[in-house]
């Protein structure tokens, strides 16, 4: 391992300059809050030499995608960035992405979503691309931003599936943190240059994603569900080598934290996953038997994982930072207590809804809810 | 001087057996495109009659890298791979010289859903060809209205005739600035083939629009298409130009019309032999209707003459 820089950096620069270390070729973008930071650190970077790549300043996100997935398609390593009401207008070019089997990392920095108007983080906006065929990430620090779009570059290049890294407006995208940057040396090693298998290419005329019958169009789509389910060893080698080559971990497709003996266990994404360690500490402190477990995955679902490290009899308490519309609850939920259906009978899942819009979530707080969810029963939904 | 019709260059990037329909203009007017371009070239295509007649997976009937893309997208997809291109040229990952990157679109990705990205392109002057095949409505779902219908269309959206003129898309993106902007038309194919030649020569943003007759949704015969081509451009219903930086210029007979040596034909004839106006014309108010429609194509004329006064 060479020497890493150390410094204070937002997330969105952290996002920047991870754009910068995997040596990207092109950036289209376009700006919209909270996001918008990112494309400012990365145009400014293009202008001024420090990163070879082109920026392409288009005139609305579906274009956005729509130019990243074509040059993607002509063999560039291409990354963009957008939020909320961006990623929406995006649906139908993120399709395309993963029907299309063109690996471009997208940064999504987690808002609400219209209408009403509000500005600040929560889940609704990536959970609800669920279907799109994109693997997602979900990161709780600015280091695990950075860390976690080189391990992306890298494993949306092996299996051609496009990814998303979530993480939240301003908490995260606006806040300092100490940011390592490890030494290009040591990046380079971990993430080799971009080498399609295929591209747009006049020596090789072909068609891509052109009219399928059915049987060829199902074929694709199954191949495409395999491959996402494939990714889950890719991901947790990419994060051991990622390790291996900085010293760097944020946990492969789950991260734990005083798990091991739990009766309690905090379930949740994104930054509020990092402040509840804070609310597991104040539980503890009280005698309660409290641990985390945070996915980092959440496309695909790390099913086996959780299964796996879910202590035994244990009270999940999920807090979803998003609406399960015509469910009682949220997503996460949902989502996890469908994989432990007659496979963990043992573990009680208990949900809360919070932070919506941005609403703070406080250490104190979550410890609070995480209390009279115990004492709940009407939270065993 | 045109080039000769019998010096066009024998490749044929337009393969045989492909699924287009007899007389398809788009067809005939891609197959010239080919032959300026080469097959140096990366092709786009959005949802439209030349993605229906280009072969299903896995057959291609165009000698082209070929990429399918969303409807909206013509203009910043070409951007993606333009640049794409041009920075993996730089890194050294590509050699030789840069295919040319060029859509193939029809009226409504390029009038309707794809006049966003389209123009964005065109202000960030993106070093593409977009084509416009226009066949003046959606002819692939079964001929829908689009803007590029003219007043007086029936189509299955607009059963009693349209009742607006169509844009003038092709002067629209003049208004960009671009380098270089074009209309053709197939029953001209050395005139066309001469535009795509110069468009492949310029860098930055080309537009060249082509007017292609469509037999089903202008109902006239199969075997018809280019002399209703023809009937277009002496009607003055539609005008052939090109203007190489601002500069306007028009080619026969179009540049007859407007130096005044000539007179366009009446509309009316051009009109009655397409089903598409003829059955509509025939109630008490076809008069009317017929001025109506022959005022927009006057005053296109009339239009297109004085803007090209403008040459700063």
């Amino acid at each position: 391992m060479k020497t890493a820089q150390v410094m204070m950096a937002t997330g969105a620069n952290a996002a920047a300059l991870a754009v910068k270390s995997a040596r990207v070729d092109v950036v289209p973008g376009y700006p919209i809050t909270p996001q918008t930071s990112i494309m400012e650190a990365v145009a400014a970077m293009v202008e001024n030499g420090e990163l070879h790549a082109r920026f392409i300043p288009v005139e609305g996100e579906h274009s956005v995608l729509a130019a990243a997935v074509a040059a993607s398609a002509a063999g560039a390593r291409v990354f963009t960035a957008t939020s909320a009401n961006g990623l929406l207008y995006m649906h139908e070019v993120l399709h395309m992405a993963s029907g299309g089997r063109l690996p471009v990392v997208l940064c999504n920095v987690n808002r609400g979503i219209f209408a009403p108007w509000t500005l600040w983080a929560d889940h609704q906006d990536s959970f609800s691309q669920r279907d799109t065929g994109w693997i997602q990430y979900h990161c709780s620090s600015n280091q695990e931003v950075f860390n976690t779009i080189l391990q992306a570059f890298r494993v949306a290049e092996q299996i051609n599936i496009p990814i998303m890294v979530n993480f939240d407006g301003f908490a995260i995208s606006h806040c300092l943190m100490p940011l390592t940057v490890p030494a290009q040396e040591d990046i380079d090693r971990f993430l080799p240059p971009h080498q399609p298998e295929w591209r747009l290419d006049p020596n090789h005329p072909s068609s891509f994603s052109n009219v399928t019958m059915a049987s060829e169009y199902a074929p694709f789509r199954q191949m495409l569900s395999d491959d996402i389910m494939a990714a889950i060893p890719l991901v947790k080698q990419a994060a051991q080598e990622y390790k291996d080559c900085t010293g760097m971990w944020d946990g492969d497709s789950i991260e734990t934290y005083r798990l091991d003996d739990a009766e309690v266990v905090a379930f949740a994404v994104n930054s509020m996953a990092a402040e509840l360690k804070l609310s597991v500490d104040i539980l503890r402190e009280q005698g309660i038997k409290a641990g985390l477990l945070r996915p980092r995955l959440y496309v695909p679902f790390p099913t086996e994982d959780i299964i796996q490290a879910l202590p035994e009899n244990a009270q999940v308490m999920v807090l979803d930072r998003n609406y399960n519309f015509g469910h009682p609850g949220g997503i996460l939920a949902a989502e996890l207590k469908s994989v432990l259906f007659g496979r963990r009978n043992d573990v009680i899942v208990k949900n809360r809804v919070m932070g919506i819009g941005g609403i703070d979530l406080t250490r104190r707080f979550m410890a609070e809810q995480i209390l009279e969810m115990m004492d709940d029963k009407k939270g065993l939904l | 001087m045109a080039t000769s019709i019998k010096k066009l260059p024998e490749i044929e990037q337009v393969l045989s057996g492909n699924g287009a329909c007899g007389g398809c203009p788009a067809t005939m007017a891609l197959r010239m495109v080919g032959k300026a371009l080469g097959p140096n070239a990366i092709m786009l295509l959005t949802p439209a009659c030349s993605v229906a007649s280009m072969g299903m997976t896995p057959k291609l009937g165009y000698n082209w890298p070929c990429i399918n893309i969303t409807f909206a997208s013509a203009g910043s997809s070409a951007s993606g791979i333009s640049h794409a291109l041009e920075i993996m040229q730089e890194k050294g990952r590509i050699e030789g010289e840069l295919p040319t990157v060029f859509s193939w679109v029809g009226d409504g990705g390029t009038y309707d859903i794809g006049f966003q990205a389209l123009s964005a392109a065109a202000e960030r002057n993106e070093n593409i060809i977009h084509f416009c095949y226009n066949n003046e409505a959606y002819s692939n779902t079964g001929v829908q209205r689009s803007g590029a219908t003219p007043r007086g269309t029936f189509t299955t959206t607009t059963p009693t005739g349209k009742r607006q003129p169509k844009k003038n898309m092709a002067h629209m993106m003049l208004e960009h600035n671009i380098p270089y902007v074009a209309t053709a038309t197939v029953a001209y194919p050395a005139d066309l083939y001469d535009k795509v030649v110069k468009a492949k020569s310029i860098k930055g943003m080309k537009y060249i629009e082509i007017l292609a007759p469509c037999y089903l949704g202008w109902q006239f015969d199969m075997p018809d298409t280019v002399q209703l081509s023809r009937m277009a451009v002496r009607s003055g219903a539609w005008l052939l130009w090109e203007a190489e930086n601002g500069k306007i210029s028009f080619s026969n007979p179009t540049a007859h019309f407007i130096n005044g040596k000539k007179t366009p034909d009446q509309v009316n004839e051009y009109l009655m032999r397409q089903g598409r106006f003829s059955r509509l014309l025939q109630g008490p108010d076809a008069k009317e209707r017929i001025a109506e429609i022959q005022g927009d194509v006057d005053r296109e004329i009339a239009f297109m003459r004085e803007r090209a006064k403008i040459t700063i």
